[in-house]
């Protein structure tokens, strides 16, 4: 299985990026060797759309589930289109600590996107 | 002749300046102007000039429209889009017209053809005959959509002059793209500001994006009087002409409020803007 996660820095003892789009990191992690490998988010310079180019990194990844601190609604539409599932890491802190409670089965599942989009055409 | 009535800082003046300017030529010329509201997301001229519109047509741009049954999902479109519009998710081509800016790259670079491209309607584009023989014509961006140049891009080209036909353009505030696309193709911009350091700020921003497009500029300033002497030092600084200033006056506040004119309140001031039309038609020969 993988899972992608946004982190502040390359590693799995990373804090987590509450953003999805704009994160600093993806981290490719197998929840169950705790395997990762961190990628730069090709979006985080993007002047629009940034959330729309996570989404595709993710589904060239093949990933599973995601896990992130907020997902638009660009973002939302293009990881359910994806069929990838979306989690939010809720209070831990660590990239690490949240691997831990997905494992567990104690992270919020996103239905809907979390909040307004940012950063429209124009 | 095509002349822009731009500002930076919003509320300087620019509707008053540019349909006072229009009036003041309308006496003159023949024809007598065409003016552009190219504010399209808070067009206002009409309440001046008093057009009454004959003709009205819809604008947007094109999006695109993927055939799942000949897409491959190869991700050529979503690699060539510039603002992520189009997304390649596994066995489905995601398209987000939110994003998209219609530059139809996806369309043309498409290996399958996959790809058609539809109408999505972002505003519209209205003209007739207002004022004193002037054409008016503007556009209305429609609530909710939040790109104006291409309903700007679009009246330029449907609002045509006749030969000789004097063109005003009331652009926008702000220095962004619409703003940019307000200036683009003019011969003269004319940048309205109020002498505070808001009004300054704002006018440096202005004046380097005509710069940038290669287009003289002269500056108004109005209410003149009312703030400091940063406007004018600016100016002589980097030899930028002050066409005219409009004092800050009571009485000028009070017409432009009962929605009349410059013009109207001191009709004196007609002789002034034709004068500072054959200036700027001077200094472009």
């Amino acid at each position: 299985m993988k899972i992608i996660i946004t982190a502040a820095s390359p590693n799995i003892d990373s804090e987590v990026d509450p953003r999805f789009g704009r994160g600093a990191y993806f981290l490719v992690v197998d929840p169950d060797t705790l395997e990762w490998q961190a990628h730069p988010n090709p979006g985080v310079g993007a002047p629009g759309g940034a959330g729309t180019l996570a989404a595709q990194f993710v589904a060239n990844q093949h990933a599973e589930a995601v896990i992130s601190g907020d997902f638009g609604p660009n973002a939302y539409g293009a990881l359910q289109a994806a069929g990838v599932a979306m989690y939010l890491f809720g209070t831990n802190t660590t990239v690490r600590e949240a691997i831990e409670r997905f494992k567990a089965g104690q992270l919020e599942h996103v239905g809907a996107p979390t909040g307004p989009g940012r950063h429209p055409r124009g | 002749m095509k002349i822009t009535i731009a500002s930076g800082k919003g509320g300087t003046g620019k509707t008053m300046i540019a349909t006072s300017l229009t009036l003041s030529l309308a006496a003159e010329l023949t024809p007598p102007p065409l003016f552009l509201d190219c504010d399209v997301e808070a067009p206002n001229a009409h309440l001046f000039l008093k057009p009454t519109f004959e003709q009205r047509q819809d604008v947007g741009i094109l999006i695109p429209r993927v055939d799942e049954a000949k897409c491959t999902h190869c991700g050529k479109c979503a690699e060539v889009c510039q603002y992520h519009a189009i997304a390649v998710l596994g066995i489905k081509t995601l398209v987000l017209p939110q994003l998209c800016h219609g530059c139809g790259s996806c369309t043309a670079l498409c290996p399958e053809a996959a790809i058609r491209e539809i109408p999505d309607r972002m505003g519209v584009i209205e003209r007739g005959p207002a004022a004193a023989g002037i054409s008016f014509a503007r556009g209305v961006l429609d609530v909710g959509e939040p790109m104006a140049v291409p309903v700007i891009r679009q009246l330029k080209k449907w609002a045509v002059p006749q030969p000789g036909q004097v063109v005003v353009r009331d652009a926008p505030p702000g220095t962004s793209c619409p703003v940019v696309e307000a200036m683009r193709g003019a011969d003269y911009v004319v940048l309205v500001t109020e002498p505070t350091p808001f009004g300054l700020h704002d006018l440096r921003l202005a004046v380097q994006v005509a710069r940038e497009l290669n287009i003289p500029v002269g500056v108004i300033i109005n209410r003149d009087g009312s703030g400091d002497a940063g406007v004018d030092e600016f100016c002589a600084a980097v030899g930028l002409p002050v066409l005219m200033r409009v004092p800050f006056e009571r009485a000028i506040a009070e017409g432009v409020a009962q929605g009349k004119n410059l013009v109207e309140i001191h009709p004196e001031y007609a002789a002034h803007f034709r004068q500072i039309f054959n200036q700027i038609t001077t200094a472009l020969s």
